[in-house]
């Protein structure tokens, strides 16, 4: 015990000299306000092609033959314009906006939840059409939405849309479920082997469910909920929480609880149900009753992209109906011009260029303060509160 | 400067000088003779006269490289994050706004989300400590004091084999065992028994197997330091198993016990991949600073939440160190 008054005052002089570390660190860091204020404007014209150009997409978006020989839109675009394509799937919205603050990615896939904070943040940069020859062809009431462009100003060609559907395990079902119920009121009956996507913008399900079962409630548009709805749908969701095997946000993962059955029922994308059903596994998809939420995917610029013009090249190559057709037909969602229906057989189930059904799907919206259903005499609760209240219904 | 003298100004000072190298060819009595001459003064000899001179600067040289590693890369880097937990996050932009604000430590020292994971993942970090030194004690001490040498080969390189695996391959194929169709289903089915399937026991088993080798290995080196001699004299004064493990084995392993459950308390409380791999819809304090970080794009309140583990861990160390356990290690 001689020597614990040394260590003590040697323990102390390692302290001071951390302390006066972080010190000099909070100095440095000090407070500065951080502002952003930059809105580029569009090219004006194409120049050279720079030799690659890095994307940012959902899985089953950007195929190269790696994931199936057979699977592969990027190199007809690559032998085209010499642009080297790198890309990097992302699982949820929320990362999305993450990896684009990173500067590394020249274009991204963003649903609706996404764009809006990618136009905000100053991420993306607006979209000149006229240098997309294929814009021309896409679907009118897909463009100029509230998700892809901002004041008539476009910022980015749209890709694709569909619901996020109900998948369930056809042995535990002997009838197809025909409601969100058995997510919610009756998910206890499958209590431990339900599923739901883990992320925020999952709270509109609820919302959507809310809205034909208690419609006392007066929920006009999913994503914009005022305190009262907004608390309904956080309570459902709290008791569908009890029933709940696991959450998923990686696609993958899914589809292994599925075809273990460690999932029977629960929200999915079809691109899964066509991973399972080429599997062999005993699932199906319904779109129930009530309706679904959805996305509607915009291919954006990054605001300080690298290779600008290969950037603009991919977004008219994927906009072309036959590298469009296969994309959206290999995810499983509806593309986005009646041309690209031309090279493809399954447009009918998709409903594809049907204004009236896709009128029906609440896509992903990013939820603000202002409604965004117009309301002006309440506030609504906005994303920050719905990431809150997410990882307050997880517990 | 006396060092860099010219040779005239050395021979001079030879006489009330202590004898120098070339001192030893000068004849007793005769002439000084020029001996082996001496180096040049380049600037590398003046720096290694300058250093050999200079122990403190020596010292700093060494410990030059170590240090800025441990000071900036480590310390200022940990310090910078945590910096990060007063400032807030806009949250429609996602911009980090850097004005100072207690809001998101109060916000985790309130939350009772916050308390009920923190509470969860000390749960999960002691059950999994428990079971591992539970598991660790018998192996180690046959590993050190029973097995033959060649024996003992063979179990550390058995301990230490599944470290030659990636930690995802280890936790997905406890996801796949664990499944409803998973083998321990298989195994446990004629029994009338099921798997605990995905959830917070599941997360206990996965982890405990992941940090299993970290408790062994200091445990197994703690015992291999306790001489044969100590056993064989507690046998010799009458003393039973149980008593001698009690009184001669336990007080001597103590410190290497206490350093394995650092290893496995510490990496389970900041642990979030296997929760996420085999724990269902179970959330840990890792998983909450995963998703402030990833999902809600809300790296201030993630940095407050990393304060938690951070503050355990210091707590547990304080504890252990009340011990006197660090001492001997």
């Amino acid at each position: 015990m001689m020597r614990t008054p040394r260590t003590a005052r040697r323990g102390a002089t390692v302290g001071l000299a951390i302390g006066s570390i972080a010190l000099l660190t909070l100095t440095a860091c000090g407070t500065t306000s951080g502002d952003s204020a930059s809105t580029d404007d569009a090219l004006t014209e194409l120049g050279d092609a720079e030799g690659q150009v890095s994307i940012l997409a959902w899985p089953g978006y950007v195929e190269d033959g790696s994931n199936s020989p057979d699977v592969d839109w990027v190199t007809p675009f690559e032998e085209e314009t010499g642009c080297e394509v790198t890309s990097k799937t992302y699982g949820t919205s929320d990362e999305a906006v993450n990896l684009m603050k990173t500067g590394e990615y020249d274009v991204v896939a963003a649903s609706g939840d996404a764009t809006l904070r990618l136009i905000a943040g100053g991420d993306v940069a607006p979209v000149n059409t006229d240098l997309i020859p294929n814009y021309e062809g896409i679907f009118d009431f897909l463009k100029e939405k509230e998700w892809n462009s901002v004041d008539g100003q476009s910022y980015g060609v749209p890709h694709g849309y569909g619901a996020n559907l109900l998948m369930y395990n056809t042995e535990t079902f002997a009838e197809a479920p025909t409601s969100w119920d058995v997510v919610f009121d009756k998910a206890s009956e499958n209590a431990g082997k339900v599923t739901a996507y883990d992320s925020p913008i999952y709270i509109a399900d609820a919302a959507v469910y809310l809205m034909h079962h208690q419609p006392e409630l007066g929920i006009e548009n999913p994503y914009a909920l005022d305190e009262e709805q907004f608390q309904a749908a956080v309570d459902l969701l709290k008791v569908q929480r009890e029933s709940i095997g696991e959450y998923w946000s990686d696609y993958l993962k899914e589809i292994q609880a599925f075809e273990t059955g460690d999932s029977v029922v629960g929200t999915t994308w079809q691109v899964i149900q066509n991973v399972l059903a080429g599997s062999g596994a005993t699932t199906d998809v319904v779109l129930p009753e009530e309706g679904a939420t959805g996305w509607s995917d915009t291919w954006m610029i990054a605001s300080d992209a690298a290779n600008v013009n290969c950037a603009y090249m991919w977004l008219d190559y994927i906009a072309s109906p036959e590298a469009n057709a296969t994309a959206t037909a290999y995810f499983g969602e509806a593309p986005s011009s009646q041309e690209a229906c031309e090279y493809r057989d399954d447009c009918e189930a998709y409903h594809a260029g049907d204004e009236e059904y896709a009128s029906q799907i609440w896509y992903w919206t990013t939820p603000i303060a202002e409604c965004v259903d117009g309301r002006t005499d309440v506030e609504c609760v906005d994303y920050a509160q719905w990431t809150a209240a997410w990882q307050e219904i997880k517990g | 400067m006396t060092m860099n003298a010219t040779a005239p100004a050395s021979a001079r000072s030879a006489a009330s000088d202590p004898p120098e190298p070339d001192g030893a060819a000068t004849a007793p009595g005769g002439p000084p003779r020029r001996g082996i001459p001496r180096p040049k003064a380049t600037p590398a000899r003046r720096a290694s006269v300058f250093l050999s001179s200079h122990p403190r600067v020596r010292l700093g040289f060494l410990l030059a490289a170590p240090l800025f590693w441990l000071g900036l890369v480590y310390v200022v880097a940990l310090a910078a994050l945590l910096v990060t937990a007063f400032w807030s996050v806009n949250s429609f932009t996602g911009e980090i706004t850097t004005e100072w604000t207690l809001d998101n430590v109060i916000t985790v020292l309130t939350g009772s989300l916050y308390q009920t994971v923190t509470f969860r993942t000390i749960g999960v970090a002691l059950l999994v400590t428990i079971i591992d030194v539970a598991l660790a004690l018998p192996i180690a001490f046959y590993m050190a004091k029973v097995a033959s040498p060649r024996a003992r080969r063979l179990l550390v390189i058995a301990v230490l084999m599944p470290l030659w695996a990636s930690y995802l391959v280890k936790a997905y194929a406890w996801r796949s065992v664990l499944s409803q169709d998973g083998i321990l289903e298989w195994v446990l089915a004629p029994f009338g028994l099921h798997t605990p399937g995905y959830g917070l026991p599941a997360t206990v088993i996965t982890l405990s197997y992941l940090w299993l080798p970290y408790v062994i290995l200091p445990i197994f080196a703690g015992l291999e330091r306790v001489p044969d001699s100590l056993l064989e004299a507690s046998a010799d004064l009458g003393g039973k198993t149980w008593p001698t493990i009690r009184h001669v084995v336990f007080p001597m392993a103590l410190p290497a016990i206490i350093a394995g459950t650092i290893f496995s308390f510490s990496l389970s409380l900041g642990d979030y991949i296997t929760v996420n791999i085999v724990g269902g819809a179970s959330q840990m304090l890792g998983n909450l600073v995963y998703t402030n970080v990833g999902a809600a794009n809300n790296l201030p309140l993630a940095a407050a939440i990393a304060l938690i583990p951070i503050a355990i861990i210091f707590g547990y160390l304080a504890l252990v160190r009340r011990t006197g356990a660090l001492d001997n290690l």
